[in-house]
């Protein structure tokens, strides 16, 4: 295991490539995550009350 | 049984598709990301050359094919956007940008950790080298661009328009190790010649390929879901969804 990690002397180079790798693709897939969210909320707010178009009981037409 | 690809041009009939596609795609990159990572650092044997250094291969190479391949997608929905003045395209072009941005930051990143091992530095101005970095500033360039105009209609061809004529760098760094002497090494893999590397490394790193496919096409779908969603939300059909509902 120690070997493994020890990358035959290159592990500064291979984990900081594997590292960095995987950290930016978690940044990114937090990102877009986030992206949705606020999407959603401000389509929300945008959204009238009851965005359906109900037949009002009663009502005229 | 036919279908009727143009239907799918719609946002309203694109998004549901979309999101039955993100699963599968997003499952696969993660399940062949495992199954490469186990062959590029578990079974590909020490290079006799580089020793372990060379294991960044398995990223850096399929990080680099993606950067050029995403921006020919994403100049080519640019492209579909100009010629035919589809909403939907426009979307895909913006959804690529930042993919595409990072695909090319991670070849850059890897290269130069590759690089100073087995070259002596982690940068030089060669031909490969500096062409991917222009890359990267083409990328944060459409992206600029588009934060800088307000209406989405006009930003849509103004980020076409870049991303076309920016795609002439593409046949620059896939050529420039050809054309020009570099630091950088030619062609490991090619379609006309036999590859220059053992079998077991080349299908580790076709594996991460595939992976690094799946995961820009479910990322791109999830992020393009969301700008459907941002540029649509005075439709009715975005206002009736579940998910703007229910948060």
């Amino acid at each position: 295991m120690i070997e493994f990690l020890a990358m035959g002397g290159y592990a500064f180079y291979v984990w900081g490539a594997y590292g960095v790798t995987a950290a930016v693709i978690v940044i990114e897939i937090l990102a877009v995550r986030a992206r949705r969210r606020a999407a959603m909320e401000e389509a929300r707010l945008a959204a009238p009350e009851d965005p359906t178009p109900t037949v009002v009981p009663g009502g005229a037409q | 049984m036919a279908i009727n690809w143009y239907k799918y041009s719609s946002p309203a009939a694109f998004y549901p598709l979309a999101g039955r596609l993100i699963p599968w795609f997003g499952w696969s990159a993660a399940l062949l990301t495992a199954i490469g990572l186990v062959v590029g650092l578990g079974i590909a044997p020490t290079d006799f050359q580089q020793g372990e250094a060379y294991r960044i291969i398995f990223i850096h190479v399929p990080a680099a094919w993606m950067s050029m391949f995403l921006y020919l997608v994403m100049a080519f929905w640019g492209a579909m956007a100009l010629g035919f003045n589809t909403r939907l395209s426009a979307m895909m072009a913006q959804s690529i940008a930042p993919t595409g941005a990072l695909m090319t930051f991670i070849a850059l990143w890897t290269g130069s950790l590759w690089g100073r091992p087995t070259w002596g530095t982690y940068w030089a101005w060669d031909a490969r080298m500096t062409s991917e970095l222009i890359l990267l500033f083409l990328y944060l360039g459409v992206i600029a661009l588009r934060n800088a105009i307000d209406d989405p209609r006009r930003a849509d061809r103004a980020c076409a328009v870049l991303s076309l004529v920016g795609a002439i760098n593409v046949p620059i760094i896939y050529y420039s190790v050809k054309w020009w002497n570099t630091l950088h090494q030619g062609s490991s893999v090619s379609l006309t010649a036999a590859p220059k590397m053992a079998a077991i490394m080349l299908t580790g790193m076709l594996i991460m390929s595939v992976a690094a496919w799946f995961y820009s096409i479910a990322v791109s779908l999830y992020r393009v879901r969301a700008i459907i969603v941002e540029r649509e939300r005075d439709a009715a059909w975005v206002n009736a969804l579940p998910e703007v509902r229910a948060t």
